[in-house]
């Protein structure tokens, strides 16, 4: 089956930091490639990349085949491109249903619309309490975003990306501040996830990463220093040396 | 009850009476006074549309109150002054010109963005300056009042300040439905979180860009009152300082608040009356109250409904 993402020669550059050098990826559909390295690594910079809020300086991105590369971050996401972010980025004076809502509602014909209420869209609020029930929002949901715990930010994060209904799902560090208890919920949540959609999991914690995983990616420095099954990475010497062995000695 | 509801309910009620209040004391001037600051309650609210709703902080919103008026005087000098043959030449010229400019202005953000709505607005001001064929700088008078589908309905000044509270309050149901709807709710988000809101597949520019054209269309319906109400129209009407006032009005009504920049808009001009009538130097009490009514954040409405 051919990838639903392809990046060729991506390459961008912040003054003499190189962030992505050469990186060339296929992710193949109905699975869960993760992308690991150390902090700095430009796993970021390259999520922005393929998402559309950066440009590449050199290279090109395929989406299920179409070249993305000039497309803006909008017109990726209407494609199916989905992400979420580092820093759970949300609309803090709206509701937690509502901001799930208006992911459903980009997703709902035009919103060129300019007298009914949106509050009282019965089929927005629907499918947004169907994405904040499975991340474990569902008590939640009249809460102001920007009123929850930051655990509870980066679930309803993940609750606005899937009412975007993403054919690729990229997610940068889902896990990143969550307690024990949020983390192993989390990991369950994905679990199940995985089964439905692709995705492109960027994360630090190894352990979900190993548990979750079908191939592993490993960025250092702006490079793809190797790609493959986890058992594989986890083996690697090069990796060992360049990113594991790093963590071990921390 | 929701007391939400209750509000505007009760405020364009007490609106009503200010006529019948108006005859106990000296009418005409008060009359006249009242109407004027319905009008501007009108202006304020389309700039509250976009600066609280949409976050577009426009420092040219005068301009569409000028454009509103000198439409109102083109027609009425050729003979075309009905107040809703005006009013459907005023909006889409304004909203024409609104696009054509925000088209253009919305590329910049932030502090470039006001500079530009600014630079536009002084464009229009010097073009009415240097216009001789309607008075250029003196302007131009109206012989009469605007007709109201052909009747002379509006030549008494009690009809016309309830077709100004009509336009107000028209305005104001529109407004709401209009931040309560799906178009609304993006606008909203916009103004939160832009980047965001791409991420959801959602083109920013597209919808501020109608958020000022309807902003400036309900404007120019503002600026076709107020041209009405004096029955005459200058370049005075459009200048930045003016721009700068309509601003100060909606911050001193509360940010967001479409209710605010009403009760902003009657505030400031009361008090900025009241004032006068003893000292020159207004600006002197209206600066210190402005600063304590923006330091408590939610502005007059705060204050008197305790929010939105
Ligand atoms: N807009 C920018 N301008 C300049 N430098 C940047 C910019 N964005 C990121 N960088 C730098 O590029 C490098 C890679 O950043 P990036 O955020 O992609 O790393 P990361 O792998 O996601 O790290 P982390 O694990 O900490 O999230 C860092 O050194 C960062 O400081
Ligand atoms: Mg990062």
């Amino acid at each position: 089956m051919s990838a639903i993402l392809r990046l060729e020669g991506l390459s961008k550059r912040f003054g003499a930091l190189a962030v992505s050098q050469d990186i060339c990826l296929e992710l193949a559909p109905g699975r869960l490639h993760a992308l690991i390295g150390p902090n700095g690594a430009g796993k970021t910079s390259l999520i922005n990349q393929i998402s559309g809020a950066l440009a590449p300086d050199a290279g090109r991105i395929f989406f299920e085949d179409e070249d993305v590369t000039r497309l803006g971050l909008a017109q990726r996401a209407r494609r199916g491109l989905v992400r979420s972010f580092q820093v759970a980025s949300l609309f803090d004076g709206f509701s937690a249903l509502d901001n799930v809502a208006l992911a459903a509602q980009a997703r709902a014909g035009s919103s060129f619309r300019f007298f009914a209420r949106a509050g009282k869209a019965a089929d927005l609020n629907a499918k947004a309490r169907v994405a904040l029930d499975r991340v474990g929002l569902g008590e939640r949901v009249g809460r102001r975003a920007g009123e929850l715990s930051h655990g509870e930010r980066r679930l309803l994060e993940i609750a606005v990306a899937l009412a975007c209904q993403p054919r690729l799902l990229l997610l940068d560090e889902p896990f990143a501040g969550l307690g024990v208890e949020e983390s192993a919920e989390a990991l369950a949540l994905l679990q199940t996830l995985k089964t439905e959609v692709t995705m492109l999991l960027v994360e630090h914690d190894m352990e979900a990463v190993f548990a979750l995983a079908d191939d592993v990616s490993v960025l250092v420095g702006g490079r793809l220093i190797a790609s493959g099954a986890p058992e594989a990475i986890r083996q690697s010497p090069a990796v060992r040396e360049a990113y594991l062995g790093e963590e071990e000695a921390a | 009850m929701n007391w939400r509801a209750v509000v505007p309910g009760f405020g364009f009620a007490a609106l009503a009476l200010v006529p019948l209040a108006a005859r106990w004391g000296p009418e005409a001037y008060a009359l006249n006074l009242a109407t004027r600051a319905l009008i501007f309650a009108l202006a304020a609210m389309s700039l509250q549309f976009m600066l609280g709703c949409g976050g577009l902080v426009s420092f040219g919103q005068a301009a569409y109150l000028g454009l509103g008026a000198y439409a109102a005087a083109i027609l009425a000098r050729y003979g075309g002054g009905d107040l809703l043959l005006e009013a459907g030449t005023a909006i889409p010229a304004a909203a024409l010109f609104a696009v054509a400019t925000s088209a253009i202005s919305l590329r910049a953000k932030g502090v470039y963005y006001i500079m530009s709505t600014l630079a536009f607005g002084q464009m229009l001001y010097f073009f009415f300056v240097s216009l001789s064929a309607l008075g250029g700088d003196d302007g131009v008078t109206l012989d009469a009042r605007a007709r109201l589908a052909g009747t002379d309905w509006l030549a008494s000044d009690r009809a016309f300040y309830y077709a100004a509270l009509a336009a107000l309050a028209l305005g104001y149901l529109l407004l709401d439905r209009i931040v309560g709807s799906r178009f609304g709710r993006v606008l909203g988000a916009i103004r939160q979180n832009p980047l965001r809101v791409r991420a959801l597949g959602f083109e920013p520019f597209r919808y501020q860009l109608a958020a000022c054209a309807i902003s400036a269309a309900l404007c120019a319906v503002a600026g076709v009152l107020l041209a009405n109400l004096n029955s005459f129209v200058s370049p005075a009407f459009m200048t930045w300082q003016r721009s700068g006032d309509l601003i100060v009005m909606t911050v001193l009504g509360g940010v967001g608040s479409l209710g605010g920049a009403i009760l902003g808009a009657l505030a400031y001009l009361l008090a900025s009356e009241l004032v006068s009538t003893y000292t020159e130097h207004s600006g002197l009490w209206i600066g210190p109250a402005l600063v304590l009514v923006a330091l408590r954040g939610r502005g007059l409405a705060g204050l008197v409904w305790g929010g939105r």
